[in-house]
């Protein structure tokens, strides 16, 4: 039998070879990408109701998820507390209104940096790091293995990890919203020499429960979205050192437009209920 | 000497049926109208180059990949048609050593190898204890080794840790997958001589795919060779090899007996039509100039 051409086929013309083409090809990838991750998020949540995760697979991804990420949720949020003093101080004193400080700092780490700085920290430690970890098994078959032992994969790797991201990121936003509240309290009361008495009485005046809740609540949803954007980013990656590099950057950079573009959605949402719960107020944004 | 004793073991009956099946990649075909029967206690040696679609062929057997059109078949039923927990159930049947064993680098090897008992809670504690040792000392590991993570074995304790984790589910279907490439000859001999105790005492059907022509003479039944498809032309065959593997130096196809005997033939003409194309009879005078240039450099 005759051997056929090495390029017999590059006779025919080239299907798709235009810029034409290529765009919607393009915009075809990404529609299925984004319906590929919504298949993802279903069958996760799926398997948590279907299966119960056991606590020999939960507890060290709980360890290194939550407890790992303490120190450098902790550090963040003292650092931002204190920034946010040093800069808001000055423009405060020049009005006179130094002793207002507390509710600035204080309503500015509840209700936002808070909860979008502990997220972020999470997509960058944790997030990378889980794509990373379920790209190399997918490169090395790891994952196939697992469905060819009749474990679902999803079961026994996303859904650990979505409980982890779901439910520790909210006492992360609590550790981050404390560290900056006592670290723009230090900066502000021991070093700019705010009255202490009157920094802790407009905070007192300005933050509620409500906005501690807000900033908790959201923060629910940024787990979510890095733990199934990461997972998804890692089930998905390209073979070599590339391919898993490269889901680790994925998982980062679009888990951190997700948590923005949340924030804002979130946001409008909280403000429109907060408005027609209490309609003489000015809302929460 | 395994030919003989495991095809007259056969029964006859097919386990496995591949019925036209396809497979394409996005714009990459790799499998084409393949139809393959695999019958209950044969070895099926897939052979073939890099590329092929040998592995593809494995991975659609057991249910990791759906093809792109036909349909693959076990024990009589579409594979397609299966439920969650009927597929869960068909791939309980299969034990699969992967390529590079695909061990969970997390887990101990203790834990790699009683993974799938403990995730279908086949037994309890005591019993997984005891199945685990079996397989190990089968695979000829020493228990001390249970205790250590993937990344400190040697390639060849990783195979065999890979094959006692496929045994310890107990499998009426083993599907190797390059099952001694990258090991050293002896190692090689040592997984031929497990697949083939493996087909013995357990009397598994086997899936053989490799590269390895020691392999196909030593366990296989019956060898199937796969030719790449951009090599072929539109209406030629895929498979051009189905028979035993005594057969394979005089079968009529010249690529089956370039492939066995290792020859490149074909493809050095190729290589070289592909160079003149490219216009590489240039370059390669200039490449000739710059090695002339740096050994004066050398010398300077």
């Amino acid at each position: 039998m005759a051997v056929a051409p090495l390029h017999a086929s590059a006779e025919r013309p080239e299907i798709g070879s235009s810029p034409v083409h290529r765009l919607g090809e393009q915009v075809f990838d990404a529609v299925a990408e984004v319906g590929d991750v919504a298949q993802f998020s279903v069958l996760t949540l799926v398997w948590i109701v279907r299966r119960r995760s056991r606590w020999s697979v939960l507890v060290p991804i709980f360890y290194a998820i939550g407890v790992k990420s303490v120190s450098v949720v902790a550090i963040t949020g003292t650092f931002i507390g204190m920034v946010l003093a040093v800069q808001a101080h000055h423009q405060f004193a020049m009005m006179g209104l130094a002793t207002r400080l507390g509710s600035v700092i204080n309503i500015s780490i509840v209700r936002e940096l808070g909860p979008v700085l502990a997220a972020t920290m999470l997509a960058g430690r944790v997030g990378s790091s889980m794509a990373a970890e379920l790209g190399t098994m997918r490169v090395t078959e790891q994952i196939d293995a697992l469905s060819a032992l009749g474990t679902n994969p999803i079961y026994y790797l996303v859904v650990p990890r979505f409980l982890a991201c779901l439910l520790l990121i909210p006492l992360l936003t609590l550790m981050g919203d404390f560290m900056g509240v006592i670290g723009g309290a230090v900066v502000s009361t021991q070093i700019l020499n705010v009255d202490s008495f009157a920094y802790w009485k407009h905070t007192r005046d300005f933050v509620d429960s409500l906005d501690i809740f807000a900033g908790v609540f959201k923060s629910y949803f940024f787990g979510a979205a890095i733990a199934l954007i990461s997972c998804h980013r890692g089930f998905n990656s390209r073979a070599g050192a590339e391919g898993v590099g490269r889901a680790a950057t994925e998982a980062f950079v679009f888990s951190f437009i997700v948590i923005l573009f949340l924030d804002f959605v979130i946001g409008l949402g909280w403000n429109s209920v907060y408005n027609a719960l209490w309609p003489q107020s000015q809302g929460l944004l | 000497m395994s030919q003989g004793s495991a095809r007259d073991g056969a029964r006859g009956d097919d386990l496995i049926a591949l019925r036209r099946v396809s497979m394409r990649f996005r714009h990459q075909a790799v499998l084409r109208d393949i139809e393959l029967t695999i019958r209950r206690g044969e070895t099926v040696s897939i052979i073939g180059e890099s590329g092929c679609g040998k592995t593809v062929m494995l991975k659609l057997i057991i249910g990791l990949l759906q093809p792109s059109q036909g349909t693959v078949q076990f024990d009589g039923r579409d594979i397609a048609g299966l439920n969650g927990k009927e597929l869960v159930q068909m791939r309980l049947r299969f034990g699969f050593l992967f390529q590079m064993a695909a061990l969970f680098d997390s887990l101990t090897v203790f834990d790699n190898v009683a993974f799938g008992l403990r995730e279908h809670r086949f037994c309890d504690e005591d019993a997984i204890q005891r199945i685990v040792a079996e397989r190990l000392q089968e695979v000829g590991l020493p228990t001390e080794l249970a205790a250590k993570k993937p990344a400190e074995l040697s390639g060849g304790q990783r195979k065999r840790v890979g094959l006692a984790r496929a045994l310890a589910i107990g499998p009426e279907v083993m599907l190797y997958d390059e099952p001694t490439t990258g090991l050293d000859p002896i190692m090689s001999d040592v997984i031929n001589e497990l697949i083939l105790q493996t087909q013995r005492t357990k009397k598994t059907t086997g899936v053989v795919v490799t590269h390895d022509m020691k392999t196909v003479t030593k366990v296989a039944d019956r060898v199937v060779m796969l030719y790449p498809l951009a090599r072929l032309g539109e209406h030629e065959a895929q498979i051009i090899y189905d028979g035993p593997p005594e057969g394979l130096e005089t079968a009529e196809d010249p690529r089956v007996g370039q492939f066995v005997r290792g020859e490149a033939g074909e493809r050095l003409r190729e290589m070289a039509q592909l160079r003149h194309n490219n216009g590489a009879a240039v370059p390669a005078v200039r490449a000739a100039q710059c090695l002339d240039q740096k050994r004066e450099i050398g010398h300077e």
